[in-house]
C-alpha cells in the first residue's frame, strides 16, 4: 500500500518531467482556450441578439433591396432582392480582381526586370517607382488617383479625345468594345486561347532549336499565322462599337469604365505591382551568378540570357510569394468602397445598414473573400507545380 | 523544453483565468442591463456617451474652440443634465452613417443623436427605439446654379452623389423609379468625400436632408455657386434613438426631449427659469420638480427638467442658437414650431 502511493507520487513527478506529456498537455490547453473563446463569443452574440429581440437568419436576403447600384456587369433593378444586389457587388469585385491581376503581373514583372537594366533611365525609373509607391498607404493612393488624377480631367463638355477611339473626362474613360456581352466574352476567350497556343509554340521552337540546332523557322511562321488569325478575328469577326462624342459633352457607344473603376484599378495595380517588382527582383537575384556567366559564355544576347536562362529559374522563387500578392490585391479591392466603387463590401455595407443584420452580412462577406482567395491559391499551386524542379 | 512547457502551461492558465474574468464582467454588466437598464451603466460611468455625426454645422460640429455644438449636441447635453445635473458630462463619438446602428447595438454609445430618420424598418428590424423628432426635415437636392437643372427629370443620364446607409439613398431610388429617370448613383461611405466629389464635378447633384445640404453648402468653397432644387423628396423626421427593449433608458431620453418642447410651451427659458420657482401653476411646479414625483418615478432627480432648461435651454433657444436667427443659417422654424404656432412639435402632458 505504502509502496503503491510512493509509486504514484513517483509517477506524477515523472509525468511532469516527461516531455511527451507536456507536448500533449500544451495542445489540450490551447484547444481548450480556443473552444472557450469561441463559445464565449458565440454565447455573447446569441444573448445580445436575444436581448434586442433579433433572430439569426439569412432569409432577409430574399427581401427587396430597394437601392440602386451605380454600375453593374449583370442586370440589376432596385426591386431585385438583396442577394442579387450582393451578386452585383461580387461581379464588380471580380472584374476589379481579374483586370488587376493581369495588369499587376505585366507592370510588376516589367518593373522588376527593368531594375536589372543597363539602361540608366529605365533602371532609375523602376527603382524610384518601387521606392515611392511601396511606402505610401493604399487608401491615400486611392484618394490620390480618384481626386487628384481622374478628378482633374475636364468635365464632359470639354472632354479629351484620344486618337478618335477613346475619350477621357471626369466621369470616366470610354473605350471601344464589343457590341454585346457575348461577343466580348468570345473575344476574351479567343485571346486567352491564342496566348496559350503562342506559349506552347514558342516552347516548341526553343526545344527544336536546342535539340537540332536549326532555326525553328516553321514554328515562327506558325506563330505569325496565329497572330494574324487573332488580329483578323478581333477586327473582322467581332462587331465593335466605338465611343463617339455627343454635341455639348458626353459620350455614346463604346464601353464606359467609370471613374471609380479606373481610379480603383490604377491605385491597386500600381500599389501591388511595386511589391511584385521586388519579388521579381529577388527571384532574379536568387539565380546564381554562374548561370548568367555560363549563358553569356555561350554567346547569348542579353535579352536571351534573361528569357531563356535566368527568368525560368527565377520563377521558382517568384511564384509562391506572388500568390499572397494576388490575395492582397483581392482583399484590398474592398478599399475601393472609399472612392464610391460599388464592389462587394460597399453593397454589403448598404445591405446591413438597411436590414440591421451586420452579423449575417459579414459572414457572407467573409465566406466570399475566403472562396475567391482559395480559388487563387488553387490556381497558383498548380502553376507552382509546373515550374518547380522535376526530380528525375 | 520542460521549462518552456511549464511557462506555456502557466500562460495558458492565466489566459483561461482572464477569460473567466472577462466573462463574469460581461455577465455582470448584462445582468445589469437586462434586469435593470442601460440607465445603470450610464449612472455608474458618471458620463453619457453620445453618438453624433460631427460633420454637420448647426447639428453637430466641432467649433473653433474645439468643442462640439449644434442641435443634436444640445440634445445629448440635455440628457446628461437630466441624469447627472451636469450638461458637460458627455463624451461624443463621431459615427458615420454606416457605423451608427452597430455602435448603438454593440453598446459603444448610450444613445444616438445623429440626424437619424425615424422609419418603421429601423424601429422594428434594425432594433432601434426613436425618441420624439427634434427636427422635421425633407430630402432635397443640391445642384450647381449654372447647371440648368431645375427638376428631378433633368437628371436623366446624370450622376447624383449620395451617402451610403442613409434613407436618402433609398428615397432617391424610389423617386427616380417613379419618374422613370435613369440616373447614376455615386455612393460614398463618408460625407466629406461625397461633398468633395460633388464639388469638383463628379456628380451633377448632391442629395441629402435639406438641413444638411444648407449646412454643408456654407462649407463649400463657393456657396453661391450652388442651390437647392424646389423639391422635397421625402419626409425625414430626425431625432435621437436608443436601443430596443430598454424602456427605462428610452423613457429618460424620450421625456427629456419632450421636456425641451414643453418648456417652450410654458415659456420657460434658461434665463427666466428662476422666476418660475415657487410657481402657483401646478403644471409648472410639477414640471420643475417642486411638486409630484415625475423625475423620481423615472429614476432621475426630481428637478431634472430644471437642470436641463437652466443649463441647455428650451427648444426655441436651442433652435435659434444653432439653426435660427442666432446662427449663420437663419432658418425659419416652419414645421419645427410648436403646435400652438402651427408647427408639429407637441409634447404630451407632464403629469
Amino acid at each position: 500500500m505504502a509502496q503503491d502511493s510512493g509509486n504514484r507520487s513517483f509517477d506524477l513527478k515523472a509525468m511532469l518531467r516527461d516531455e511527451r506529456f507536456w507536448k500533449i498537455a500544451f495542445q489540450v490547453i490551447t484547444l481548450a482556450i480556443v473552444v472557450a473563446l469561441a463559445s464565449f463569443f458565440i454565447g455573447n452574440l446569441t444573448r445580445n441578439m436575444a436581448r434586442q429581440g433579433r433572430i439569426f437568419g439569412f432569409s432577409f436576403l430574399l427581401n427587396q433591396a430597394g437601392f440602386s447600384i451605380g454600375e453593374s456587369l449583370i442586370q440589376y433593378r432596385p426591386n431585385d432582392p438583396y442577394w442579387k444586389a450582393l451578386t452585383v457587388g461580387l461581379s464588380n469585385t471580380i472584374s476589379l480582381v481579374a483586370a488587376g491581376i493581369v495588369l499587376t503581373t505585366l507592370l510588376g514583372v516589367t518593373a522588376g526586370v527593368a531594375s536589372f537594366s543597363k539602361n540608366w533611365l529605365l533602371f532609375k525609373l523602376s527603382r524610384s517607382y518601387v521606392g515611392l509607391v511601396r511606402n505610401i498607404p493604399l487608401l491615400l493612393q486611392l484618394f490620390f488617383w480618384y481626386f487628384a488624377i481622374y478628378g482633374m480631367l475636364p468635365n464632359p463638355a470639354n472632354q479629351i479625345e484620344l486618337l478618335g477611339i477613346a475619350f477621357l473626362n471626369n466621369r470616366g474613360v470610354y473605350i471601344p468594345w464589343a457590341s454585346s456581352a457575348g461577343l466580348a466574352l468570345f473575344a476574351i476567350a479567343a485571346t486567352i486561347v491564342a496566348a496559350i497556343a503562342a506559349v506552347y509554340l514558342w516552347q516548341w521552337r526553343i526545344k527544336v532549336r536546342v535539340e537540332t540546332g536549326t532555326g525553328g523557322q516553321r514554328q515562327l511562321v506558325a506563330l505569325g499565322l496565329l497572330g494574324v488569325m487573332w488580329i483578323g478575328l478581333l477586327t473582322l469577326g467581332i462587331d465593335w462599337t466605338m465611343p463617339t462624342g455627343i454635341e455639348g459633352g458626353g459620350v455614346s457607344g463604346g464601353l464606359r469604365l467609370s471613374r471609380e473603376y479606373v481610379a480603383a484599378l490604377s491605385a491597386l495595380v500600381f500599389y501591388t505591382a511595386a511589391f511584385v517588382a521586388e519579388i521579381v527582383r529577388a527571384g532574379i537575384q536568387s539565380v546564381s551568378k554562374g548561370q548568367w556567366e555560363a549563358a553569356h559564355a555561350l554567346g547569348l544576347k542579353a535579352s536571351a540570357v534573361m528569357q531563356l536562362v535566368v527568368f525560368p529559374q527565377a520563377l521558382r522563387v517568384i511564384i509562391p510569394p506572388m500568390n499572397s500578392e494576388y490575395m492582397n490585391l483581392t482583399k484590398n479591392t474592398s478599399l475601393a468602397f472609399a472612392i464610391a466603387f460599388p464592389e462587394m463590401y460597399s453593397v454589403a455595407t448598404t445591405t446591413y445598414n438597411q436590414t440591421g443584420r451586420p452579423v449575417e452580412v459579414f459572414l457572407v462577406l467573409i465566406a466570399t473573400y475566403l472562396v475567391i482567395c482559395l480559388l487563387i491559391t488553387l490556381v497558383m499551386n498548380q502553376l507552382n507545380r509546373t515550374v518547380q524542379f522535376k526530380e528525375r | 523544453m520542460r521549462k518552456s512547457g511549464l511557462l506555456a502551461a502557466g500562460l495558458g492558465l492565466t489566459m483561461v483565468a482572464c477569460g473567466g474574468d472577462i466573462d463574469t464582467a460581461t455577465n455582470g454588466g448584462e445582468a445589469g442591463s437586462s434586469g435593470g437598464s442601460r440607465m445603470n451603466v450610464v449612472e455608474q460611468r458618471g458620463q453619457l456617451i453620445c453618438g453624433v455625426d460631427g460633420g454637420i454645422p448647426g447639428f453637430s460640429f466641432l467649433d473653433d474652440t474645439g468643442s462640439y455644438s449644434g442641435l443634436d449636441v444640445d440634445v445629448c447635453r440635455a440628457v446628461a443634465a437630466a441624469v447627472f445635473g451636469d450638461a458637460d458630462a458627455v463624451e461624443y463619438r463621431r459615427l458615420d452613417s454606416t457605423e451608427r446602428f452597430t455602435a448603438l447595438a454593440g453598446g459603444e454609445v448610450d444613445m444616438l443623436s445623429r440626424n437619424t430618420t425615424w422609419t418603421i424598418s429601423r424601429d422594428t428590424s434594425v432594433g432601434l427605439e426613436f425618441a420624439p423628432t427634434t427636427f422635421y426635415d425633407g430630402q432635397g437636392m443640391m445642384v450647381r446654379t449654372d447647371s440648368g437643372i431645375t427638376t428631378l427629370e433633368d437628371f436623366e443620364g446624370k450622376a447624383v452623389c449620395v451617402e451610403t446607409g442613409t434613407t436618402t439613398e433609398l428615397n432617391l431610388t424610389d423617386q427616380m423609379r417613379q419618374l422613370n429617370v435613369d440616373f447614376e448613383p455615386v455612393v460614398f461611405q463618408d460625407a466629406d468625400a461625397a461633398y468633395a466629389a460633388y464639388d469638383e464635378g463628379r456628380c451633377e447633384g448632391m442629395t441629402s436632408d435639406k438641413s444638411q445640404l444648407i449646412a454643408r453648402q456654407s462649407t463649400l468653397p463657393d456657396p453661391n455657386a450652388h442651390m437647392l432644387l424646389e423639391v422635397t423628396m421625402s419626409k425625414e423626421p430626425l431625432g435621437p434613438a436608443t436601443l430596443n427593449n430598454d424602456s427605462t433608458w428610452f423613457d429618460v431620453v424620450k421625456w427629456v426631449t419632450f421636456g425641451l418642447m414643453q418648456a417652450e410651451e410654458f415659456g420657460i427659458t434658461s434665463e427666466n427659469i428662476d422666476s418660475f420657482k415657487g410657481s402657483e401653476d401646478p403644471n409648472i411646479a410639477r414640471f420643475l420638480g417642486e411638486e409630484g414625483t415625475l423625475g423620481s418615478d423615472m429614476g432621475l432627480p426630481n428637478d431634472f427638467m430644471y437642470q436641463v432648461i437652466s443649463q441647455v435651454g428650451n427648444y426655441a433657444e436651442i433652435f435659434d442658437r444653432n439653426l435660427g436667427s442666432g446662427s449663420q443659417f437663419n432658418l425659419e422654424r416652419g414645421q419645427n414650431a410648436l403646435w400652438t404656432d402651427g408647427g408639429l412639435l407637441y409634447s404630451p402632458p407632464f403629469r
